[in-house]
This record gives C-alpha cells, sequence and structure tokens, in this order.
C-alpha cells in the first residue's frame, strides 16, 4: 500500500491483504530480511558496491532502521578497476547516510602476495573473493548482507535467502540449510558466516521499479551516454586504459549505458538512449537479452562458471 | 496500453507465490517452460541457448524443461535435489513459483516450498491418472496449509484430448480430496507440450469452457488465508536512538505477520501481558493510518513498556494463552534422525526457546496417508510430536494462522535447521 491515505485502498485492505502491490511486498519482505540480521547477527556487514542492486539494499535499511543507525557498517571490496564515476558515488552516498564505509581493496591483497594475477590486465572480479573472505576473518563479521538476485542466473535460483557459508567462505549447495515461512536461520559458530540476500525475490525490472518509484540516485553511467566501445563477440566492450582496442578492432562512439557497474575489464555496456528512470525502466520491461547474457564478459565462458565462483567463496 | 507500457507500469494486482508439484516426468519443468515462454518472460538469449542445446541431444522440438535446467551438481547426478525459485510478471500480477522436485527428498522439498506459497499446481499425467505421488502432495498441500489447489491434468494430447478421462481423474480427485478435508479444488485440461489452456487457450479442449490456468491464477486470491485475521505482529528489533533530536523515540520494529492495526487501537504485549494503544505507525519517514498484513512497520505505542525482540504484540483481547507445552505435526527435515533424549532449540516468530521432542504420537505414512505408531523419526518423516519448552510461547494453531503457528527446529550441535513444526 502506498502511503498516502488513499481511501479507496483502505477500505480495500480491511477486507483482505491484496493492498499490497509487488513493489511494497518486496520491499516489505526485505526489511524484514534485514532487521533479521539485526536480530540473529553479533558482527554484520552490508556490501556496497555502489551499483544499483546495492542502492536498493541501502535505501531498504533506511527504511528497516531509521531513525537509528544502520546495525551493520557498509563494506566495500574494491577491485581497483572501478568506474571512477561509481567510486565518487559510493562515497558520497556513504557521508550522505552518515554511516560508516569500509573499503578493502584487491590491490591491497596482490601487494601483500594473497591474490597473484595471470597477468597485469586480468580480470579481478573473481579475485575479489580473497580480498572479501579476508575482510570477513579481519573483521570477524558473522553476516554480509549483499544485493545477490535469484532471477540473475540458474546458479543462484535455488539459492537461499540466508547462504550459509565454511570457514572458508565455501558454498556448499548440498549443504544448505531448508528455508520455511519467513523463519530464517542465520546461527553460525566461530569462523562461518551467513551471505543474506533480502532481494532475493526481486527481478532486474523490480529494482528498477524500484529506484524509479524511490527517485533514487544512481551513478551517472547508468543513463545513456556517448562511450567509445569496439564490438567484441556480440558485446560491446568499453574502450579504457585497462581494455584497450585489439588490432583490427573499429573503435566507433555510441550511445551506451550500464546494466550492471563492475569490474571495467568484464562489465559491458549496452546500446541505449534512455536519459531518465522511466526510460530505463522502459527499455528493461522490452529487453530481449538478459542481463548477464548482455553486459558479464566473464560468464560467458561456462554455463556453470558462477556456480564454481561461488563455492570458491564468490557472492 | 502497448505491451511494453503496460510491463513498464508496476504490477497492480500484487504477488502471487505458487508451487508446482507432481511425480517425475508429470511435466512440471515442461509446464514452468510453457508459462514463462507464453508470458513472454523468457529473454532471447536465453531461449537460443536451449534451442542450441535441444538441437545437440537431437530433438525435433525445443525441450522447454531445460530452461529451469539446475546446477552443475545436479545437472551431473541427472536429479533436481532442491526447491528452485522462478519469477515471471503479466503486467497485471507479479509471481513467484516455487518448483519442488518430486524426487526421494519431496517432503522435505514440498513441504520448505509450500511454506511460502498460497497456491499449489498438482499435476497429473492423464495417462497414468490418481496416483499414490498425487495423494501425497495434496495431503502434504493441505497439512501446509494451502488455501487454493489447482489440479492440472496434464499431456491431454496423448489421450486424445478426452473429456470422459478428465472427468474420471476428476472424480477419482474429488473422492479422496473430500477425504481429507480440501475444499477448494479447481481442475484444468493441459498440454504443457502443447501450450493447450495453459496460457493461450489452444484449438483441441472446446468442451472445456473453464478458465485457463493463467486466468486462474490472476484471479487467485494471494491471502495465505481467507478469514479475518488477527492481529500478529512479532517484535524483531527495538529502536532507540538516543540521539538530540530523537531522543524518547522507541519504536517496535517487525512485519504484521496477520490481521491488520490502526493508530488509537488498544494492543497488548506478550509475554508481559501489558495493554498500552498505538501512538503511532511508520513506514521510515511516513506515518501511516494502520498497516496491514506483510507490511514491515515500526510501531510507537502510548506507554513506556519493557518490549524486546521475541515479544508478541497483539490486539487487546485477542492474545493466545502463553505455553510451554505444545503439540504439533511435525516434518523431520535432517539426514540426522531425532533424538528424543536431546534438547533442541525450537524458533517460533522471532523467539528462541529451548526444547525437547518428548513423545512421538503417530507418523503418516505417506503411502497410504494411514497414521502409524513410531519409535524414531527421520528424514521426510511428518508425526504428531508433543514438545516441552524451556519458556512459554505466545502460539496460535497453525490453521488460525501460518506465521504464530508455525515453528522451526534446529540442532545447536550443528545450527542446522532440522524440522519444521505446525502447531495443533
Ligand atoms: N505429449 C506430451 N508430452 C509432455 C507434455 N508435458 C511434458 N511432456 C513430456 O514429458 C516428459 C517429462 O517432462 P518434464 O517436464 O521433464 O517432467 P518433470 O520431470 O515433471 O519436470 C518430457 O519428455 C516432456 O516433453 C504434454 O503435455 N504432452
Amino acid at each position: 500500500m502506498q502511503p498516502k491515505g488513499d481511501d479507496t485502498r483502505m477500505a480495500v485492505a480491511t477486507q483482505s491483504t491484496r493492498a499490497l502491490s509487488h513493489l511494497d511486498w518486496l520491499e516489505a519482505e526485505a526489511i524484514h530480511v534485514l532487521r533479521e540480521v539485526a536480530g540473529q547477527c553479533a558482527t554484520p556487514a552490508l556490501l556496497f558496491s555502489g551499483g544499483k542492486d546495492s542502492i536498493c539494499l541501502l535505501r531498504l535499511a533506511e527504511k528497516a532502521f531509521r531513525p537509528g543507525r544502520f546495525p551493520f557498517p557498509l563494506l566495500h571490496i574494491d577491485t581497483g578497476h572501478n568506474y571512477p564515476e561509481v567510486i565518487a558515488f559510493r562515497d558520497r552516498r556513504a557521508a550522505a547516510l552518515r554511516e560508516r564505509l569500509v573499503v578493502r581493496s584487491v590491490e591491497d591483497s596482490i601487494r601483500a602476495g594473497r591474490v597473484v594475477l595471470k597477468h597485469a590486465g586480468e580480470s579481478r572480479n573473481k579475485h575479489q573473493s580473497v580480498t572479501l573472505l579476508d575482510a570477513i576473518a579481519e573483521l570477524e563479521l558473522d553476516a554480509c548482507i549483499g544485493g545477490a538476485r535469484r532471477d540473475e542466473e540458474k546458479a543462484r535460483a535455488k539459492e537461499r535467502v540466508f547462504s550459509f557459508r565454511d570457514e572458508f567462505g565455501g558454498w556448499d549447495p548440498k549443504n544448505q540449510r531448508p528455508e520455511l515461512w519467513n523463519l530464517y536461520n542465520a546461527r553460525v559458530h566461530k569462523g562461518e558466516n551467513v551471505r543474506v540476500f533480502p532481494i532475493s525475490n526481486w527481478t532486474e525490472l523490480d529494482v528498477w521499479q524500484y529506484i524509479a518509484r524511490e527517485r533514487l540516485e544512481i551513478p551517472s553511467i547508468y543513463f545513456a551516454h556517448r562511450r567509445a566501445v569496439v564490438r567484441r563477440g556480440g558485446a560491446l566492450v568499453p574502450v579504457t586504459e585497462l581494455t584497450p582496442p585489439r588490432p583490427g578492432e573499429v573503435v566507433e562512439e555510441l550511445s551506451v549505458r550500464f546494466r550492471t557497474v563492475g569490474d571495467i575489464t568484464c562489465t559491458a555496456p549496452v546500446e541505449s538512449t534512455a536519459t531518465t528512470l522511466a526510460e530505463i525502466v522502459a527499455e528493461t520491461a522490452t529487453t530481449t537479452i538478459t542481463e548477464r547474457g548482455a553486459t558479464r564478459l566473464d560468464d560467458q565462458t561456462s554455463d556453470a562458471s558462477m556456480e564454481q565462483r561461488k563455492k570458491e567463496g564468490y557472492f | 496500453m502497448l505491451a511494453a507500457e503496460r510491463l513498464a507500469a508496476p504490477a497492480a494486482d500484487g504477488l502471487l507465490r505458487f508451487l508446482t508439484c507432481g511425480s517425475v516426468d508429470d511435466g512440471k519443468s515442461t509446464l514452468i517452460g510453457r508459462l514463462l515462454l507464453d508470458t513472454k518472460s523468457i529473454l532471447a538469449d536465453a531461449l537460443h541457448a536451449i534451442e542450441r542445446t535441444s538441437r545437440r541431444r537431437g530433438l525435433e522440438a525445443v525441450d522447454l524443461s531445460l530452461l529451469t535446467d539446475g546446477l552443475q551438481a545436479e545437472r551431473e547426478q541427472g536429479i533436481t535435489i532442491d526447491v528452485a525459485y522462478r519469477y515471471f510478471s503479466t503486467g497485471t500480477r507479479k509471481y513467484i513459483i516455487a518448483d519442488a522436485p518430486g524426487h526421494e527428498q519431496y517432503t522435505r522439498n514440498m513441504v520448505t516450498a509450500a511454506s511460502t506459497a498460497s497456491l499449489a499446481v498438482i499435476l497429473v499425467d492423464a495417462r497414468k491418472g490418481v496416483l499414490t505421488q498425487t495423494r501425497r502432495h495434496s495431503y502434504l498441500a493441505h497439512l501446509v496449509g494451502i488455501p487454493h489447489l489447482v489440479v492440472a491434468v496434464n499431456k491431454m494430447d496423448l489421450v486424445g484430448w478426452s473429456e470422459g478421462v478428465f472427468d474420471r481423474i476428476r472424480a477419482d480427485y474429488l473422492a479422496f480430496a473430500a477425504k481429507l478435508g480440501i475444499a477448494d479444488v479447481r481442475f484444468i485440461p493441459i498440454s504443457a507440450l502443447e501450450g493447450d489452456m495453459v496460457v493461450a487457450r489452444g484449438a483441441h479442449l472446446p468442451w472445456y469452457r473453464g478458465p485457463t490456468l493463467l486466468e486462474l491464477l490472476e484471479d487467485a486470491s494471494p491471502a495465505q488465508d481467507e478469514r479475518p485475521e488477527r492481529f500478529r505482529f512479532p517484535v524483531q528489533w527495538v529502536c532507540r536512538p538516543q540521539t538530540l533530536e530523537h531522543h524518547d523515540f522507541r519504536g517496535y520494529m517487525g512485519r504484521v505477520e496477520s490481521g491488520e492495526i490502526r493508530v488509537g487501537d488498544a494492543v497488548q504485549v506478550l509475554p508481559s501481558g501489558h495493554t498500552t494503544r498505538v501512538k503511532e505507525i511508520r513506514l521510515h519517514d511516513v506515518s501511516l493510518a494502520q498497516a496491514v498484513s506483510e507490511q514491515s512497520v515500526t510501531l510507537l505505542l502510548e506507554d513506556e513498556l519493557d518490549v524486546s525482540r521475541g515479544d508478541l504484540v497483539v490486539r487487546a483481547g485477542e492474545a493466545p494463552e502463553p505455553t510451554r507445552k505444545v503439540d504439533a505435526m511435525l516434518c523431520w527435515l535432517s539426514e540426522r534422525p531425532l533424538a528424543t533424549r536431546r534438547r533442541y532449540l525450537v524458533r517460533h516468530t522471532t523467539r528462541e526457546v529451548r526444547a525437547t521432542i518428548a513423545e512421538i504420537g503417530h507418523r503418516v505414512d505417506l503411502g497410504d496417508l494411514a497414521e502409524r505408531p513410531a519409535a524414531a523419526l527421520a528424514m521426510n518423516d511428518i508425526a504428531r510430536v508433543s514438545l516441552r519448552l524451556a519458556h512459554p510461547i505466545a502460539a496460535d494453531r497453525y490453521t488460525d494462522g501460518r506465521a504464530t503457528g508455525a515453528f522451526i527446529v534446529i540442532d545447536e550441535a550443528t545450527n542446522d535447521t532440522v524440522a519444521a513444526g505446525m502447531i495443533l
């Protein structure tokens, strides 16, 4: 129900529970999950990357805990290969919320010899796991709240809202707790942790509809802008210092936007003219390509690559 | 409205959670694939991928069941081992499908999937009719309190689209449904493979005048309980910012699990039993006149009471009697069997109490649904048990309200969730 004091809808609400729109329902569920983390976990953190899913999480955390402070810090695992617009946005949001932001970087893990790259330009996406697990150990986190959604990928369709990880951060699909009603079980022994996904039941369209409804600020690169790209294997690859054109490739300047903002080396934009949230919602409603199919350069190699990474401690 | 506009507008008719169940090869995956395909919920690249796989496997038509093909681990074993969740939207309503496989671990999976659903689609192969499995699935759906059952008689193409076959299956089903006390059940003849009566009516079933499966889903009430419900609000978190600006703020945060409440209503806090009135209902920075079922809000009360996580706020005069002895139907979920001498942890709403499962009344034999005496409980068993709790809980009967009538059992040694309980 929209909190507007709309009398006709109030009347309906007294007759049945039909009154909650799908966004209100998803919001209420996510708030409930966040409050369960607060109630059950001693040292949780919320993973905030500056991406659209975690932007929704921050809004949901405000709705769950204000006028109180968040009962957890924000944590960003920085690959060092992020778009500067996103990092600036991240810092601005955390400051505006007056919440604590902890940043741990893959760069430091490389310097400490914890991560060894195959070559200097290798995608750091999968190496985030090492830095994340180190941060979990250092901060003694018993829960990490993340913005993953079940519709993103086949390997996520069976993911729990509270997903159990062993001492090595590993996810064992056979060792997950049954989740019934809304009775979540976040209990862990020392060294273990749970990953919690409050927006498990959201789709990409739900996320954009929610951002539009709540009028949330998002990094500028989510809107259509002109950018130098090359076409490679069906995707658009942005031309950056980290991702120069290969010999023979033609650099074009196109109107593009990002559907997901991650590591520069593995996140591709899509052609778009959407410059407002309403236009993004409309494009999302009619797109014919899945979010990962269009934008993730690393997942296409194998259908099961996400599953593999999760077993290794990936989000 | 154009199709694109329709899809872009938030679904006005809320959200419906349903589950699909059937025996292996009844066509469950094909049906889900068909629903996703015909509601245009499958994007081109995903469709291309399954077209490629179908061709590689030498199939003539696209195998829709590949859309819901899951994890590498189970692909290797060729089985589905867990509940998967799928999403689609028609523009008017968003759907969450809980896809519970009909294999060995079906009881555990089905009870899990059913616990959050308000409708169940039970698949029956038209050639085979009502089987033991069908009875099991119906019993479990009923046990977990799903108010609406839909029996989809599938593979009608293989029985010559025969009305007689459909009528006989309906009569068979109704005969045993009556015995179980299942009231609301609908029947639809379909072909998941060809699509008849799933989303489109198709051309083969002119004798069937009822709604298609999708029409039925669009019309079903998403409420998990049709009766007027009592207000139940388990406190999840107490907000006391103690800042200058919000010096005296005390907000009780939680989700309305059932019923509704308005500002000014008299409420009682359990277990203390103190009564007061609702001063304000907040959702973030908005004040609401009332809060309804499933809404997450913050309650502010007129009087300063000592309220903490685990307490239950109810309407004055509607309080359940706190009790330390609970009779329940228990579904055992763990590979490690129940030990009646051990202490477990029971989580009921937002409260945890130590408990022993003192007595096993009887076990339900899922073959013939008869009650048999039992001395032990293993995975997938369902039994009537008595629990003794270290502290009282404010429990409702499960049939009076799922959220305050349900509990889970946790094994403190492993922290695993080992059983699901429904209070009698
Ligand atoms: N002729 C016919 N075959 C069907 C129909 N629905 C499913 N099938 C076939 O039945 C087999 C089992 O279907 P599947 O969806 O994998 O069953 P599941 O085990 O219940 O998920 C597959 O070969 C399907 O193509 C139908 O309506 N008509």
